[in-house]
């Protein structure tokens, strides 16, 4: 018999009957050997491992989080709404401590989603961790959020979500840019005026093992979450820098991943990308379940594992402690960076070109942020879609000044011609849409 | 006529059932020391004077192996592992004869490491050496490729009598609970074997050469000879007997909550259009896990004799039975003495129960009546609330698919039926005080061995195939086949169908009685390198629990009696 030193909770959706298209990587067939692989293993008959029902989660989960151009149903299947729905329902164990921590092993994923979603991008249409940490900070009053982002990918979604919000530390560790989809997530990439310094990028170079992988964690990861001190920590939990997935090119195994996994000592791990779905899936996930519920997984390893084929070489070692620096000394900066990029504006702006990979949109993006020493300031996004939406989305952060209150309510009611006007205020919780008529 | 006997712990029922209804009924104790001198008693008993040739069968459920595994009599065993990657299958030990050997297969049914053929006939010698006769021997993934159990089962041969292997008990995907399972298979089956080769013997002697078939945990029936090799179906029948005794007088389109109220424990069940849930893997029993097909049934510690005592001011019923009630010579009081208060007792002696109520009634400031109501009261909002429990842990099950998380199929019972104990009173208040509407269960005091008579035969099929492979397999049955890449679900139930139908007829079914069910049919599209390659396909079929066909006329009788 065993027991689990950590109460640890399970939602499993792998969504035997949803596909993005047939032959895609985000198709049923995804989880079914992980599925029988945990089934094996008797992972579910552990004492102290619960499975969950996955619940779903409702519109007004989501537009805490999203402006869905143009309503949430048309942006959203029903898959979306239970994977973020299964994380949601995780959430609410670990709220409720009906278990210590709690992983949630759905699909499709969502790190890729950014606020205003015209579509799907990178496979993902809504951000499963953001929807289920805007839910906590509603229902539960959680306050400081850590995300730490662990898939191949950047994730550049929950990045555009939190780019502006000072309370929640965004750290997304993956393959590097310039070599992979979708080629951001840059040191230089910290935050906006009110919040730099709590998003964190550490590109890695192709190939790192999970020796970069480890010093990563325990010589970054580790030290800023102790200074930032988190009310909650939740893992991105990609499996996609396996040594034998299809889409990537690094060399991390279901030991490193269990390893991570008993380092980062997540509340929450939500499962992102991952496409080595018989050689890597079923074992990665065996070995973060155990490490999640601290029981030994010193034995659970791939067919073709062999650590030496994995070492990685002296230059990724050095490249890798050298990023590591970098994103210290940034992390130790941050107030100085975001005083220099408020630099005595009332307005910050930015434009952006985003790519909807998925399903083929271009959108472009006119932000502006009021620059606030008093909160993360009122934000006001000009988005343009090739869909032939134009829409005004205007977001009032969750502990808005009253200045910068008035400043989006100013930018709701003068918006002049728009198909769509949006008024997220997460000050009251609510969210308001002005329609062409 | 069909005889159904149904060993209790303190009773046994046995009737006889047949074109009349309920022909015969007795009870007999149980005298769990000489349980095949009870069984034979109860069977000559209800027998008398009855034609041997108008017996057509006999069905048994017996608490024999149930109580060798819960007082810890089993016979040792050897236990060969094998297990490769993963979790130490060292934490899954069942006895001392517990070996871990090397040897590995994927979840794809890959192999990844031979098998160490020095290794095991070591082993072998060694544990033959230590007497052990019988061996489990239980591979990881066997139920995807049983390639290393049947060889380790060809170098174990010449050593051992018998030999069970994992991949024959069940198709489910669970190694430990395989390794459970077949470790208790093993370790019952020559007290099985010994007990109902006794049971046919003593019958022929008496001229009485019929058919027997065991009860299973999953309200279904198994000849006694297919049993011989899956001797841990027979354990823990006794809950699945009340259940069959109910679904014989339930409706057919209602859910229904089943109570058997026992002396120191309530089973709960649920029947929906009069077959009973099946709990998703199998019987827990002691601190073994297993594959064992069994209902979804829920015990709670709350019977007829458990202990009734006050916390505090706040009265407390169970989980600890400590005896006979009061009115049959008990120390302890308990709700069947509360009973007897209210004038509902039978045979035993009210004024001692009233004795034992009467400290607690002054405690509580009430007239010993108005304390025994409230035990009763208690006793009945206990299993209510337990009830309720069981109906949301059911609904709140996890599901795999969009379709099933929209359907979001719940069940809602909204009738109870109530067997055992005085059953009558406990049905009266409990409609009164619920949501639930309480159906009448005629016989209810025999309704288990009732159930054990007009059970069918059932069993579970698990096929899978891989189209890329070109192979279709379902290895609990030995069976494996060569399949054209164009093979469809379609085409995998209707095999299924074919090999569950043999199965069952395998197994002592009668054809009509073959009432199969869908349990769980997937279909994947295998895609590698973005290319599709071939189909994966899973179906699991079932004889679902139910009772034999011609069992209309005969409970339409006992109804009607």
């Amino acid at each position: 018999m065993i027991t689990a030193k950590h109460k640890t909770g399970l939602v499993f959706f792998p969504a035997f009957d949803w596909a993005i298209s047939p032959t895609h990587p985000e198709r049923e067939e995804r989880l079914l050997y992980t599925q029988d692989q945990v089934f094996e293993e008797g992972l579910l008959d552990i004492d102290g491992i619960t499975e969950f029902k996955a619940g779903l989660v409702d519109v007004k989960d989501v537009q805490r989080v999203h402006f869905c151009v143009p309503d949430e149903q048309s942006v959203m299947t029903k898959s979306h709404f239970i994977s973020a729905g299964g994380a949601k329902t995780i959430a609410d164990a670990v709220m409720k401590k009906k278990i210590d921590r709690g992983f949630a092993l759905v699909r499709p994923p969502g790190h890729h989603a950014m606020r205003v979603v015209h579509g799907g991008r990178g496979f993902c249409n809504i951000n499963n961790e953001a929807v289920m940490v805007e839910y906590l900070r509603a229902a539960y009053k959680v306050d400081r959020v850590a995300i730490i982002d662990t898939d191949c990918h950047h994730g550049d979604g929950t990045q555009d979500i939190y780019w502006h919000d000072p309370d929640t530390l965004f750290i997304s560790i993956h393959q590097d840019g310039r070599t992979l989809y979708p080629g951001s997530g840059f040191p230089e990439e910290m935050g906006g005026p009110m919040a730099a310094g709590s998003t964190l990028n550490v590109p890695l170079p192709p190939y790192t093992s999970a020796e970069g992988f480890l010093h990563v964690i325990k010589e970054l990861v580790l030290p800023i979450l102790d200074e930032f001190k988190p009310d909650i920590i939740v893992n991105s939990a990609g499996q996609d820098n396996h040594f034998t997935d299809p889409l990537t090119n690094m060399n991390f195994s279901a030991q490193g991943y269990a390893d991570l996994t008993r380092m980062l000592k997540p509340d929450i791990a939500v499962l992102e990308g991952g496409y080595s779905i018989e050689g890597a899936l079923p074992y990665v996930n065996v070995g973060i379940i155990l490490a999640m519920a601290g029981v030994d997984y010193s034995n659970v390893r791939e067919p073709d594992y062999n650590p030496e084929n994995l070492r990685q070489s002296p230059q990724i070692t050095q490249n890798v402690e050298k990023i590591c620096d970098t994103v210290m000394s940034n992390w130790r900066a941050r107030q100085l960076i975001q005083n220099r990029m408020k630099g005595g504006k009332t307005f910050d702006k930015r434009r952006r070109d985003i790519m909807y990979d998925t399903d083929g949109i271009y959108e472009t993006q006119n932000e502006t942020i009021r620059i606030c020493n008093e909160c993360a300031g009122a934000l006001r996004i000009d988005s343009t879609a090739d869909t032939g939406s134009h829409i005004l989305a205007v977001h009032i952060p969750r502990k808005a000044c009253r200045a910068c209150q008035e400043q989006g309510f100013e930018w709701f009611d003068s918006a002049g011609s728009y198909d769509a006007v949006f008024l997220q205020n997460r000050v009251d919780d609510t969210y308001q849409v002005r329609k062409k008529k | 006529m069909i005889i159904g006997l149904d060993v209790g712990g303190t009773h046994t029922d046995i009737v006889l059932v047949g074109d009349n209804g309920l022909e015969r009924k007795i009870k007999v104790p149980t005298d769990t020391a000489a349980l095949f001198q009870t069984v034979l008693t109860g069977i000559e008993k209800i027998t008398q004077d009855i034609p041997p040739e108008k017996i057509r069968h006999a069905v048994l459920s017996t608490t024999l192996t149930t109580n060798a595994i819960v007082q810890n009599k089993l016979s040792p065993v050897g236990m060969i592992i094998s297990g490769g990657p993963g979790i130490d299958p060292e934490l899954f030990r069942t006895n001392d004869h517990y070996f871990t050997v090397s040897g590995s297969i994927d979840h794809s049914g890959k192999e990844i490491e031979p098998i160490d053929q020095t290794q095991i006939t070591d082993i072998a010698r060694r544990m033959q050496s230590d007497g052990i006769r019988h061996v489990g021997v239980v591979g990881k993934f066997s139920a995807r490729n049983p390639d290393h159990e049947l060889q380790i089962n060809d170098i174990l041969a010449p050593y051992f009598d018998k030999i069970f292997l994992g991949h024959r008990i069940s198709g489910h995907l669970n190694f430990p609970r395989r390794i459970h399972t077949t470790f208790l298979n093993a370790s019952v089956y020559p007290i099985h074997k010994e007990f109902f080769e006794a049971v046919k013997a003593s019958l022929q002697e008496k001229g009485l050469s019929v058919p027997i078939y065991i009860l299973k945990a999953d309200g279904g029936t198994m000849h006694f000879d297919a049993s011989i090799d899956f001797p841990g179906q027979s354990i823990l029948s006794g809950p699945s007997a009340s259940v069959m005794g109910s679904v014989a007088f339930a409706p057919a389109d209602k859910e229904i909550i089943v109570m058997d109220i026992g002396g120191s424990t309530t089973d709960l069940a649920i029947l929906i259009n009069q077959t009973p849930l099946l709990c998703p893997l199998g019987i827990e029993i002691g601190k073994y896990k297993t594959l064992i097909r069994a209902l979804n049934s829920h015990s709670i510690g709350i019977g007829g004799d458990s202990e009734v005592r006050l916390e505090g001011t706040a009265l407390k019923i169970g989980p600890d039975r400590l005896g006979r009630a009061m009115a049959y010579g008990g120390s302890t009081p308990t709700p069947t003495d509360a009973l007897f208060v209210l004038g509902k007792g039978d045979g035993g002696d009210r004024e001692k129960s009233i004795q034992g109520l009467t400290p607690i009634a002054q405690k509580l400031g009430l007239s010993v009546e108005a304390a025994a109501f409230e035990i009763f009261d208690l006793a009945c909002q206990d299993i209510l609330t337990a009830a309720r429990e069981m109906i949301g842990r059911i609904n709140s099950k996890p599901v795999y698919t969009i379709k099933e998380a929209l359907d979001n199929y719940q069940i809602s019972p909204r009738h109870i039926m109530v067997i055992g104990g005085p059953a009558p009173y406990f049905a009266e208040h409990m409609e009164q005080i619920s949501e639930f509407t309480a159906l009448k269960v005629p016989q209810w005091s025999v309704a288990n061995a009732i159930g054990t008579a007009l059970s069918r035969t059932t069993c579970e099929l698990t096929l899978f195939a891989d189209t890329q492979k070109g192979i279709a397999m379902a290895p609990e049955e030995s069976f494996s086949t060569s399949i054209p890449s164009s093979f469809t679900k379609k085409d995998a139930l209707a095999l299924g169908h074919e090999l569950l139908t043999q199965k069952a007829l395998q197994n002592g079914a009668d054809i009509k009685d073959l009432d199969v069910d869908v349990l769980e049919e997937l279909e994947f599209n295998m895609v590698r390198g973005f290319r599709f390659t071939g189909k994966n396909i899973r179906v699991k079929l079932q004889v679902k629990p139910g009772l034999i066909h011609n069992h209309q006329t005969i409970t339409d009788k006992i109804s009607a009696m």
